[in-house]
Order: structure tokens, then C-alpha cells, then sequence
């Protein structure tokens, strides 16, 4: 290997980092909030990408009947909650289960965007409300339960989505137009438009995250959520509308790294898994609790998938997943004491 | 008829319908049997010890691999000085599986048995993923098309060629490892298993080396799978890695979860039915949905959400409900005499035996210690007194290895106890209980206090599964029934085997009427039914830290547990510590009257009127075991 292949790895292991950063940005999110491990992450990245594709080949995305289907059942349940007289926010619902579903299939049956920008507003649009949807129907009920629990909830949402994105996109890949056809030449290097769209919109998009979480009082009420549910509640934060948001930011987050990510290479109904997953080794390296460290791993992690797809391209995976083993021995060293899980 | 009865005459229709049964329901009934084994080690990881794994099939693999590899190899064959083909090859390929998974699990579980229960299942599924690719690129595994021409396994002379016959094969070994799981359960190692779920700092208090313990779970559960793995390789004569993936992982979990995470039947209903509706929702769903797919996934999915969301136990608990209406129940095992427990020796009365030096906890900027010495002698009663939040449960956590000091040392029987674990003070005699009593709300009364007899027992899991252990078990019932007469429950000892729901969370699952119980043959006392939880909680608590030392005083007139003689009662517990057989034992209650509290040298806190308005007003409880049983936030001062 010499340095120019070295320089074409690590950058091709800097664009799959940056959308590893995106996806681990979201389960630590989701984790810190909630306390659910999101393992069909990664479907919000095939819905992505797949719906992307879909709109701009002129076809009507399944994922709209999905997102309709979704918001007729929340709004059942909200009914259903309100006549056992539990308190049911109405705005929030009006916001996803009505607002967006309506704003998305306007866009998707109606307006049929030519523009590339405007295909990518609709398929966020689309995507968004995906996140709150399944979180009220699927966890909500079970926020009580322990973390193993909705582990397992989660995984079976993955068995679920994954199993409609093979009936609503078929088992053909796709691949959409790139954002920005434009290559730079930097001594010898070539760097394409869509890998600096890739790594600019990670950082922006972490960017306003961060400023998000800093600057805002909705942000700051996740932020409280995610270090003391109880005291957040007793400071009047709804929790509920805590778990909403992040699901959204995560639905919203899986969308974008699927836009980002479909021009690069193919994607297909299943391939959102395996990046979810990659997210999940960073976010492990963060310890499913910090920002920064797991952004840091994201890139690590793509670093060592590009060269070791150089090196032993069909061990690519092994090698991928095997780094979780030395991860965890070493946060393993770092406790001590027992910890009760429940 | 009870409930084992049913199970015989199950296993005997089972077997006498065998020979006439179609190919079709035995090929069926074969694979509900290897699913079932998978499964089963599920249950006992997921349902008992609270953990999870979604890697189950990269352990089948494992195990179907090495036996694939060990009949096939001509390396291994010529090594070994067998002929090709020998019928002993399977039998290395058995054991090098069993290794092989052995030693990948006890990796998996030692680095992920310390941190919080979601790694785990986290690395199982990045194992899982590993493996399938690993399976499908190495090349004397045969890659992506697998390995084919393994032999059939030959038992004693008798070949298992055909389904027919390897299907008895594969459902004596899942009876028998179901029997071998029901007797672990059931024994002194079974209760520090069903503690792992809910109780690891307890546990881990009454010496129960709860991470070693987790390991093993853990362990034997792959080793289930490697088995189920060995048996499925020698069914199909051919292994290639896709039905070994990650996907067929989550599906053992499902059987596990929808069958009844909690019971070991509960692993065969899951993978029967599974199993039946895969084999049909294949047919007929891509039919209904006009498309070619796997799309049952969907259905197993929604499924397990309904499952998890309406019926968190699985459906086994609903089934055995119903059943036990017409069943009698199971009677009491027979015992065979009990051996004598070892106790801990009293040290001398006067000998220091606990000592804290300077003893800091910070928590972030918060001092929750400060340099506190402390000396407890033999024979002497101490009480630790002050308001919420003044320190008392850190500082008890920090002198029986809970948690570690920032600074300073603490020291039992002479010995520096710097980062050891709880377990280890525990070894030294120092028994505990918890503020919030921490009981196992789903055993028995007799399995909690039980449990506090831990460290004195001795076997271990493969004698407790062989049934070898019964002897111990019986002195370890008979302590437990002793303190528990000690600590003034002797009259209700009677219901003590009832299982009361004590922390009243499962309402479906409590047992209901008193009628019922009466048929069980016992009268069992208002107070240790559901629907008043916790009012001997304290008393349970102290028997059980008591059983873990194995005192023998005299026991006394007035139902006062143990522990809240302790903190409270002066003479009677002093005289207790005159006849102290007890190394050292300490006790976190609430207190008893601000006067006594004055007596102890510790003054009010004026500064905070509402404790001392409460104070004021307060009756001292006729035993502070009333108060117990209560939600860590209410403890603290006592109430009422």
C-alpha cells in the first residue's frame, strides 16, 4: 500500500464514518432519552434512501401508506387513552399523526417535486413523523419496562420494518443522483463533491444538534430528560413529549444519512441493518452516553472498514464487529462494583 | 392428577404415537425439538437471570460446524489414528464444538458480565453477524456452499440414519436437559440464578459471586445451543452458515419470549409454535401479499410487540393458570436428612472486628462522607444516626463492599478490604440487610431467607443438576426455617412454601383466593398473602442475613425481627450479642424514638423544623419491621 491508496481509504473511511457519526448520534439520543436501544435505526436509512429513489423515479414510496396506516392507528390509541381518561396531548398529536402525514402525502401524491432539494424535503417529510409514530404505538406503553425489555421490542421492530421494506421496495437495490457531481483535485488526491456534501452535512447537521442541546429550552429539557426522567417530570418537562422528539430527531437523522449515503453505494431494503449496527459499535465506544466520543468512533469504525476492506475485503464485517469485543473489555475493566440493572 | 403427572403422560403418548406419526410430523417434531433445546437455554439466560442474547444461532453454528468439520476432515481423522468415516468421529466433533463454544462464551460473557445488561445482547448481535460472515468466507469450511457428506450418528451399534430414529435421539436429550435445568433451578445455585434478575446486590451480599454466576448462565445456555447444533448437523448431513445468521438468533429469542420467558415448558410451546407458524406463514403469506419474500418476519414481529405489550410472561403462564384449576398440586419433594452447616466462629468479645479509617465517599463535588472512623468490637452494638441525605446507606455501602471509598480504608477482622467485592466481606462473616429490603418478590418466603444460607452450601451446579446435592438442600431449607421461626414467623411457617407475590407487582399473577390456597394444604397467614407486601418484609431481610451466619439464639417470645433489635432494642440485642455466635452483622433500619436517638449522643437538627415536628409527634412502631418493605424514597427518617 502505498501513501495516494492510504489517502483514498482513509477518505473513503472519513464519508462512511461521518454517516456512522449521524446514525450513532441518534441511538445515543434515543438511548439517553428513552432508554430504548434502537436497533431499526438503520430502517430509517433504507426508508431514506429507498424513498428518495422512489420519488425521483416518479413512484409512490410504500412508506407513505406506512406512515398513513401509523397515524390513523396513533390517533386510535390517543382516543382510546382519552376515553380511559389518561391525559393525551392533542397538539403533539395534531403535529404527526395529522400535520405531517398530510404535508407528506400532499408532497408524494399531489406536488411530485422535480427538484432535487425539494425530493429530499419530502422524503425528511415523509420520514420524520415515522419516529414519534412507531415510538407512541410500540414503547410508549411499555416505558415502564426494563431496558432488556425494550430491547427486545426493538429488535422485533426490525424483524417488522425490515420485513415492509422488502414488500414495499422489493429485494432490487437503488441508487439515487448525487448531490453535487462537482471533483476537487488536491494534490493528487481526488475528492468528489458528494463525500464533502457527506462530511459537511455531518458536521453541520452536528452543528445545530449541539446547538440544539445548548441554546434551546426544548433542547435542554431533553437533555435534563435523559440525566433524571423523574426530576425532569417533576420540573414539568412531559416526558412523552421527550420520547417523541427524539424518536423524530432519529427518524429524521436515519433519513438524512440515507440521502447522504444513496448516491455513494447501493442500497437495499436491508442494508440500513449493518449501518445501524456500525452506529451502534460507535455508540458503544461512547459508551451509548457520549456525543463526542462516539462521533470519534464513528470515525474509527469507518476508518477500519475501508482498510480493511483493503486488506481482507471479504473479512470486511469480522473485522468491523470484532472491535465491540476489546471496546467492551476495556469499559469493562473500568467498573468495579455490581450494578443493579432494574 | 397433578402437573407431573400430565408431563409423563405427555411424554408417553409422545413416544407412543412416534413409529405412527407421518414423515412430514416428525421432520416437524424434530426440528420443535432442536429449537426447543436453543430455546430452553434462553429461557434460563433471559426469563431467570435477566440477561439476553440475540446470538443463540452463531452458537448452533458453532456447534454444528465443529461436528461438520471433526466427521469430514482428514486431518482430524489421520491425527487421531481413526479410520475416515469411524462412527466415534461425531463424538470428537461433539466435544471440540462444546470447547469451542465453551470457550467463546466465557469470552463474550467475562467481558460484558460487569457492565449493564444491554451490552450484552449488543455483542451477542455483533458476534452473531461475525460468525455468519466468518462461516461464509473461510474455506476449509466450505465458504458460502457449506460442507456435505457428514455421517449419521451411531449410538452404541445402532445407526440414526433416519429422521424417525434421530428424532428420539434429539427428544430424550431435550427431557433431559430439561429435567437437569428443572433440578438446577431448584437448588441452593438455582436461587442465586433467580437472584441475578432482580437482586445482584443483594445477592452479591450474601456472598453469591453474582458476575461467576452469569458467566456460567451464560455458558451453559451456548452450550445447549452448540448441542442442539451437533444433532442438527447430523440430521441434515450438510451445514452451510445461513441458517445459522443473525436473523435465526432473534428467532430463538422470540421462542423464548413468546413461550414464557420465565418457565423452561415455556421454551418448547415457543418453539412449537414458531415453528408451526413459520412453517405455514411461508406458504401462505407471500400468496396473500402477491410478492416473493421473507415475510414472516413481520408477523413475529408484531407478534412479539403484542406479546411484550399484553402478555409480558408469555403464554406459558397462561396455559399452566388455566391448567392449575383442574390439576392438584405438585406435593413438597421428600428430603433425605439434612448434613450440619458449617457457621461462622464468634470471635472474642472485645477484638475489633470492623474498622473504617477516614473513610471519604465524593460523589462528583458532593462529600457524602468525610473522614468517618469507626470501630465495632466483638459483642458491641452500634447505631448510625442522622437525618436523609446525611450519608448513612453511603457509609454503609462503603463498609460492607457495595461500593468502593474515595478515600480511606476500611478493614474486617484485621484484614484491608480496599476494592474488594462485597461477596468477599460476606466470606468474612459480615452479613447485611438493605434499607430498602430487597426481597425476590416472585419466591418464596423460604427461598429469600434461603438464600442468606448461600455461602454455606457447598455444591455446586452439576451436582445440583444430578440431583446430588439433596442432602445440603435439606440443611439449607431447615436453616432457612429456623430463622425464620427465629425472627418470630414460626406461626406462619406453614405458608411459607405458598410463594406469596410479596412485592404484589404481578397481580395475575399472585395466587388469589385463600380457598385455593387451603386445598394446597395450607392455611396461609393474612400477612404473607398478596395485598400486604412488606409487612415482614424487615423480618424476612433479617432471617435471611442471619441464615448467612447461622445464628443460634434462643428464640424469643416477642416478633421482633432480628435486625430491628439491632438498630433499636437495646437489652435484647445486646443480649444477643453476648450469645453472638455472629461475627459481625449490620443492619439498616429506620430508628426509633428521638429520645433514644439522644441517648446515642446525637443531637437534633433544629435547623430542619419538619424532622423535628415529625419527630415530636411520633409514636415509636412496636417493631420497626412495620416500616420495612417500603420504596428506597421513603426511607430515611421513619415515618408515620
Amino acid at each position: 500500500m502505498d501513501f495516494q491508496i492510504a489517502l483514498l481509504l482513509a477518505q473513503d473511511g472519513v464519508v462512511n464514518g461521518a454517516v456512522y457519526a449521524l446514525l450513532a448520534l441518534a441511538l445515543v439520543l434515543v438511548f439517553s432519552v428513552t432508554r430504548v436501544i434502537f436497533v431499526p435505526q438503520g430502517e430509517f436509512v433504507a426508508f431514506g434512501a429507498l424513498s428518495m429513489a422512489a420519488i425521483a423515479g416518479g413512484r409512490t414510496p410504500g412508506t407513505l401508506w406506512l406512515l398513513l396506516v401509523l397515524a390513523a392507528l396513533a390517533i386510535v390509541v390517543e382516543a382510546w387513552r382519552a376515553r380511559r381518561g389518561l391525559a393525551v396531548d392533542w397538539r403533539s398529536t395534531l403535529v404527526w399523526a395529522v400535520a405531517f402525514p398530510a404535508l407528506a402525502a400532499l408532497l408524494a401524491l399531489v406536488v411530485k417535486p422535480t427538484a432535487q432539494w425539494a425530493q429530499a424535503l419530502a422524503t425528511l417529510v415523509l420520514i420524520t413523523p415515522l419516529g414519534p409514530l412507531l415510538y407512541r404505538i410500540a414503547f410508549r406503553p411499555l416505558a415502564d419496562a426494563t431496558v432488556l425489555s425494550l430491547l427486545i421490542v426493538a429488535v422485533a421492530m426490525h424483524g417488522v420494518l425490515v420485513g415492509l421494506g422488502l414488500y414495499f421496495f422489493g429485494a432490487e437495490g437503488s441508487r439515487t443522483a448525487s448531490f453535487s457531481d462537482s471533483r476537487l483535485d488536491v494534490s493528487g488526491i481526488v475528492v468528489t463533491g458528494q463525500s464533502l456534501v457527506v462530511v459537511g452535512t455531518t458536521l453541520v447537521l452536528s452543528a445545530l444538534l449541539f446547538a440544539f442541546f445548548e441554546r434551546t429550552i426544548v433542547g435542554k429539557a431533553l437533555r435534563a430528560t435523559a440525566i433524571n426522567r423523574v426530576g425532569a417530570r417533576l420540573m414539568g418537562i412531559p416526558t412523552a413529549l421527550a420520547g417523541d422528539l427524539s424518536f423524530a430527531l432519529a427518524a429524521m437523522i436515519g433519513a438524512v444519512s440515507g440521502l447522504l449515503i444513496a448516491p455513494i453505494t447501493t442500497v437495499y431494503y436491508d442494508t440500513g441493518f449493518l449501518m445501524g449496527l456500525k452506529g451502534f459499535v460507535a455508540a458503544i465506544i461512547g459508551g451509548l452516553a457520549s456525543y463526542p466520543i462516539a462521533m470519534a468512533g464513528a470515525v474509527l469504525v469507518g476508518l477500519l472498514e475501508s482498510f480493511s476492506a483493503f486488506w481482507a475485503s471479504a473479512l470486511k464485517e469480522v473485522i468491523v464487529f470484532t472491535l465491540i469485543i476489546p471496546v467492551l473489555l476495556w469499559r469493562s475493566l473500568k467498573s468495579r462494583h455490581v450494578e443493579e440493572d432494574e | 392428577m397433578n402437573r407431573r403427572h400430565v408431563v409423563i403422560a405427555a411424554i408417553v403418548a409422545l413416544a407412543a404415537a412416534w413409529p405412527f406419526l407421518g414423515e412430514f410430523s416428525v421432520t416437524l417434531l424434530c426440528y420443535i425439538g432442536l429449537y426447543s433445546m436453543v430455546a430452553a437455554g434462553l429461557v434460563m439466560l433471559t426469563g431467570v437471570a435477566g440477561m439476553t442474547s440475540f446470538g443463540q444461532a452463531a452458537f448452533v453454528g458453532l456447534g454444528a460446524y465443529a461436528t461438520a468439520w471433526a466427521s469430514t476432515s482428514a486431518l482430524l481423522s489421520s491425527s487421531l489414528g481413526l479410520a475416515a468415516g469411524s462412527a466415534l468421529l461425531p463424538w470428537a466433533g461433539l466435544a471440540l464444538g462444546l470447547a469451542i463454544t465453551g470457550a467463546v462464551a466465557w469470552g463474550l460473557g467475562a467481558v460484558t458480565l460487569r457492565l449493564s445488561g444491554h451490552y450484552l445482547p449488543l455483542a451477542t448481535i455483533a458476534w452473531g453477524l461475525s460468525l455468519y460472515y466468518l462461516f461464509g468466507n473461510l474455506d476449509f469450511l466450505g465458504g458460502h456452499t457449506g460442507l456435505g457428506g457428514i455421517p449419521a450418528l451411531t449410538v452404541f451399534g445402532v445407526s440414526l440414519a433416519s429422521t424417525r430414529s434421530l428424532g428420539l435421539a434429539i427428544w430424550a436429550v431435550l427431557l433431559l436437559a430439561l429435567w437437569a435445568l428443572h433440578n438446577l433451578l431448584d437448588s441452593r445455585e438455582g436461587r442465586a440464578i433467580r437472584a441475578l434478575k432482580s437482586g445482584r446486590v443483594m445477592a452479591e451480599s450474601m456472598g453469591v459471586n453474582t458476575a461467576g454466576q452469569r458467566v456460567k448462565v451464560f455458558v451453559l445456555a451456548a452450550l445447549l445451543a452448540a448441542l442442539s447444533g451437533w444433532l442438527y448437523a447430523h440430521m441434515q448431513r450438510f451445514v452451510n452458515p445461513t441458517p445459522f445468521n443473525l436473523n435465526l438468533g432473534i428467532e430463538y429469542l422470540f421462542m423464548a419470549v413468546i413461550g414464557g420467558s420465565g418457565h423452561l415448558w415455556g421454551a418448547v410451546l415457543g418453539a412449537t409454535v414458531i415453528t408451526l407458524m413459520k412453517q405455514y406463514l411461508q406458504d401462505w403469506l407471500p400468496t396473500l401479499l402477491g410478492a416473493s419474500g421473507s415475510f414472516e418476519t413481520i408477523v413475529f414481529g408484531l407478534l412479539m410487540l403484542i406479546v411484550l405489550q399484553r402478555f409480558a410472561d408469555g403464554l406459558w403462564p397462561a396455559i399452566a393458570r388455566a391448567a392449575n384449576r383442574w390439576l392438584k398440586p405438585v406435593p413438597p419433594p421428600r428430603l433425605p436428612p439434612p448434613v450440619a452447616l458449617p457457621t461462622t466462629a464468634a470471635a472474642p468479645a472485645g477484638q475489633v472486628v470492623l474498622e473504617a479509617r477516614a473513610v471519604t465517599k465524593r460523589f462528583g463535588g458532593l462529600v457524602a462522607n468525610n473522614a468517618v472512623d469507626l470501630d465495632v468490637k466483638a459483642g458491641e452494638i452500634h447505631a448510625l444516626i442522622g437525618p436523609n441525605g446525611a450519608g448513612k446507606s453511603t457509609f454503609f455501602n462503603m463498609i460492607s463492599g457495595v461500593d468502593d471509598p474515595t478515600e480511606g480504608r476500611v478493614h474486617l477482622l484485621g484484614r484491608d478490604m480496599g476494592g474488594r467485592p462485597s461477596r468477599a466481606f460476606a466470606a468474612l462473616g459480615l452479613g447485611r440487610t438493605f434499607q430498602h429490603v430487597r426481597l425476590l418478590g416472585t419466591r418464596s418466603v423460604l427461598d429469600n431467607v434461603a438464600l442468606g444460607a448461600h455461602r454455606r452450601g457447598r455444591r455446586g451446579w452439576l451436582a445440583a443438576m444430578l440431583r446430588l446435592d439433596r442432602a445440603e438442600e435439606a440443611a439449607l431449607l431447615a436453616e432457612a426455617r429456623r430463622q425464620i421461626e427465629r425472627c418470630g414467623l414460626g406461626a406462619q411457617a406453614a405458608a411459607l412454601d405458598l410463594a406469596p407475590r410479596l412485592a404484589g407487582r404481578d397481580a395475575a399473577a399472585r395466587p388469589r383466593r385463600g380457598g385455593r390456597a387451603a386445598r394446597r394444604g395450607a392455611a396461609p397467614d393474612r400477612a404473607l398473602r398478596p395485598g400486604r407486601p412488606g409487612r415482614h418484609a424487615g423480618c424476612i431481610a433479617a432471617a435471611r442475613a442471619a441464615a448467612h451466619r447461622g445464628d443460634r439464639t434462643r428464640a424469643r417470645r416477642t416478633p421482633v425481627p432480628a435486625a430491628a433489635r439491632r438498630a433499636g432494642r437495646g437489652p435484647a440485642a445486646s443480649r444477643e450479642a453476648r450469645a453472638g455466635t455472629a461475627a459481625l452483622a449490620i443492619a439498616q433500619r429506620g430508628l426509633g424514638h428521638p429520645r433514644r436517638r439522644a441517648r446515642h449522643g446525637v443531637r437534633h437538627e433544629p435547623r430542619r423544623p419538619h424532622h423535628g415536628a415529625r419527630l415530636r409527634h411520633r409514636h415509636r412502631p412496636r417493631h420497626a419491621a412495620r416500616s420495612a418493605g417500603r420504596p428506597e424514597s421513603a426511607g430515611g427518617l421513619p415515618r408515620r
